[in-house]
């Protein structure tokens, strides 16, 4: 009886590492990162002498430095006394600040033109697709310093605001007022808009340098705890209605958990608005949102959404028209439609492509420098950078923060994805 | 084989780098056959390329005098625009041989930058500028105001730690360059622009409405502007500094750019005859032709001459001499003896 295991084994010889298809792809392989991992060391290898011959040390010791420098604006509390790593840590919070509020913005804007450029009024369609393709096809740089220019020179100067005692007696008006009630100041330089100030603060709290306000702590907490109540209340009211089939009236009892107990967290604190008055050569008191924070935010937000509006209009295409079909004939209106049916089933289509305009959106923030907006790029790659003459820590601690912020966005919106997507059960 | 070839093209690559960094800029110039200058962006008066694309200036003129004291020719100059933010990186990275940017002299940018300063062709401070109707008179009155300041600059650590002195407060709004700050400033974006007091003039000569801006009399820092080079490369620093001194010494002996033929043929004054190549072999010291220095006061002028052309009183800068006068007029400037 023949056996099949009659072939002959053949030995290995080192020519089947190139002449044999099982080896073959596995050499080339190792060939190709030996080269990779030669280039890697080459570059390393030349960084470093090159860094040699210049007398030029690679370490981290200038963030501990005095940084000697001021910064517009600051989130968290920081003087020109404070060290480099201050002036990063309060970079990186403005750039984390335009990044989510533009995120926010450009979903908001996006969604809304997404669904507006599919509806059947003509007039609608087409003005979306207007906005989106402008916006698309136009460099974001632009937008931004064209959002900038627009606000810094329509805008009136803060001595415009002034009232002088001849105008007082002549009777004129000042070339500019403010607006909302005399709440709000525009001016050439930024927004000025009332703060609230509390009359018995909590005080703060100092954890290792980082002081948290007691007073925020409280109002979170209390606006937490009303929600959860809230959300109590509406289940308690579903189970009624699966139970009897009668759903009781709720909408006064959400409103008074909502209201009551911030209105009156604020009354016992004292709260009333500090409002920016013209003193000087500036609005003092108040908040000063800088016409820089503003024409980033609105360029990036509008530039982000025109894209993510596309997103939005390929996930609404891809659902059947079967489904639409289907619910109409269940008697459901377009809206209701869209927001139970359609969109939720989009939304698996959306939400991968929208990552990646959200990690746009986040690295497009380093283009504040064209309207001096001081972000991470700002502080850490310019000021800092120039001032201790350190490009390569400067840039490759940059590098790192963008990475690490833009790997944290993708790994929450990987789990957001996961759970819209379909379950297979 | 493959893997030795590949081998041979990295170590082949490695000793060019290795060697491109070795070379000295003496060499790396005369080879080229043209000097690459770092210059301001545009600053009137001390480098700024006019209509037709020709760069004009006083730290523009130092770099034509090296132009010429090295290749003889003082034409043969390239000039690479520079902001605050980029200077010393072209710079250190060999992108340009020298930078005469109205750049301050100080302690970390001598050292920690790797960089020489090696010598100040224009004694300053910084200053600021206001809109006459704002009726500021002096820059303590400036409290919550908000200025304009160029980034990657020596006044900007001046400016927080003038307010702070003063106990007063400020906005800052942080430009790239000296024509943004501009814009800003005349589009009431910020009530004052701080630089260093000669750029303000500078900037001030080119506003369209230039007699109502004025510059306030605090002068808050000692800014020592001057060209700088590569930190390791004494023999090139010292090509600059003595071409420096050479200009200076030929105003203090008189010779100018018109009669320095005329001064060679007939002088008797032995530093002057040093000065010129005529002895001494003072040229040769540091690799370069004897004539090279009478090439430098030929090309452009002696000290004197290039401040009176550029940005002295008469022009629309209009900056007297002041610290800038010669040491014999009761000023700074000062030559080591040429011998």
């Amino acid at each position: 009886m023949a056996l099949a295991s009659d072939v002959p084994k053949e030995s290995f010889r080192l020519s089947m590492l190139i002449y044999d298809t099982r080896y073959r792809s596995i050499t080339i392989q190792i060939f190709v990162l030996v080269l990779f991992g030669l280039f890697l060391a080459w570059l390393l290898n030349n960084t470093a002498q090159n860094l040699a011959t210049r007398g030029k040390e690679f370490n981290f010791g200038f963030l501990w430095q005095r940084a000697g420098y001021d910064i517009g604006q600051q989130l968290i509390p920081y003087t020109n006394d404070s060290n480099h790593f201050r002036a990063l840590l309060v970079g990186l919070i403005n750039t984390l600040v335009v990044a989510i509020i533009g995120c926010v913005l450009a979903t908001v804007i996006g969604v809304f033109v997404g669904v507006m450029r599919l509806s059947k009024n003509w007039l609608v369609g087409r003005l979306m697709t207007v906005y989106v393709e402008m916006f698309r096809n136009v460099p974001l740089l632009l937008w931004i310093l064209l959002s900038y220019v627009i606000l810094s020179e329509t805008t009136p100067q803060p001595r415009d605001f002034r009232l002088t005692d001849e105008m007082a007696a002549a009777g004129e008006a000042p070339a500019a007022s403010m607006i909302l009630f005399d709440t709000v100041a525009v001016t050439n330089r930024g927004t000025n808009v009332p703060s609230p100030l509390f009359d018995r603060s909590l005080g703060t709290l100092d954890l290792g340098g980082m002081s948290i306000s007691l007073t925020l702590l409280a109002y979170i907490a209390v606006i937490a705890g009303s929600v959860w109540v809230n959300r109590r209340i509406l289940a308690a009211a579903r189970a009624q209605q699966e139970a009897t089939g009668d759903r009781p009236v709720t909408w006064w009892k959400s409103l008074a958990v909502l209201f009551v107990p911030v209105i009156a967290l604020s009354a016992a604190l004292g709260l009333h608005l500090e409002i920016p008055e013209l003193r000087g050569f500036n609005f003092q008191g108040g908040i000063l949102v800088a016409h820089s924070f503003t024409a980033l935010v609105i360029a990036l937000a509008l530039y982000t959404a025109a894209f993510i509006a596309e997103i939005v209009r390929a996930g609404i295409l891809a659902i059947s028209r079967g489904q639409s079909e289907a619910a109409f004939a269940l008697g459901l209106r377009p809206g209701r439609t869209m927001n139970l049916i359609i969109l939720p089933q989009a939304l698996r289509v959306i939400i991968p492509p929208l990552i990646s305009q959200y990690l746009n959106l986040t690295k497009n923030t380093s283009l504040g420098i064209a309207v001096s907006y001081l972000d991470l790029r700002g502080t850490l790659g310019g000021i800092t950078l120039n001032q201790t003459g350190r490009e390569l820590e400067c840039m490759l601690l940059m590098m790192l923060i963008y990475l690490t912020i833009s790997l944290i966005i993708s790994a929450v919106m990987n789990l957001y994805n996961k759970s819209v997507q379909i379950k297979a059960r | 084989m493959k893997k030795s070839v590949f081998l041979g093209v990295v170590a082949a690559t490695t000793m060019v780098a290795g060697a491109a960094a070795a070379q000295a800029t003496l060499e790396a110039v005369k080879a080229r056959g043209e000097l690459i200058c770092g210059s301001n962006t545009g600053l009137t008066g001390f480098g700024a390329p006019d209509a037709s694309g020709n760069w004009t200036g006083f730290d523009v003129d130092l770099c034509r005098a090296v132009a010429a004291a090295v290749l003889g020719d003082a034409t043969k100059v390239k000039f690479v625009p520079t902001t605050g933010e980029t200077r010393f990186t072209a710079l250190q990275s060999g992108e340009v041989d020298l930078l005469v940017r109205n750049s301050t002299w100080t302690l970390s940018r001598d050292t920690e930058l790797a960089l020489d300063f090696v010598a100040v062709n224009y004694y300053d401070g910084q200053g600021f500028m206001v809109k006459k109707d704002l009726g500021v008179s002096s820059a303590k009155e400036l409290d919550g105001a908000t200025v304009c300041i160029q980034t990657g600059t020596t006044t900007e650590l001046n400016l927080a730690d003038f307010f702070k002195q003063n106990n007063i407060s400020y906005q800052p709004v942080t430009v790239a360059d000296d024509s943004e700050a501009q814009r800003q400033y005349l589009a009431g974006a910020c009530d004052a622009y701080t630089t260093d007091a000669s750029g303000l003039a500078a900037s001030r000569a080119t506003m369209p409405d230039a007699e109502n801006h004025v510059i306030l009399p605090e002068i808050i820092s000692k800014e020592p502007l001057g060209p700088v080079v590569r930190h390791g490369d004494s023999n090139w620093g010292d090509i600059v500094r003595w071409t420096y001194f050479a200009l200076l010494i030929a105003e203090e002996k008189g010779v100018t750019k018109a009669n320095v033929n005329e001064v060679a043929a007939s002088t008797t004054d032995e530093e002057v005859k040093r000065l010129l190549g005529l002895s001494g072999d003072m040229g040769a010291k540091i690799g370069l032709p004897n004539e090279a220095f009478k090439n430098a006061i030929a090309a452009v002028g002696n000290y004197g001459e290039i401040f009176a052309a550029n940005i002295g009183e008469g022009t629309t800068i209009n900056l007297a001499r002041g610290l800038n006068a010669l040491w014999t007029q009761g000023g700074l400037q000062y030559a080591p003896p040429f011998r």
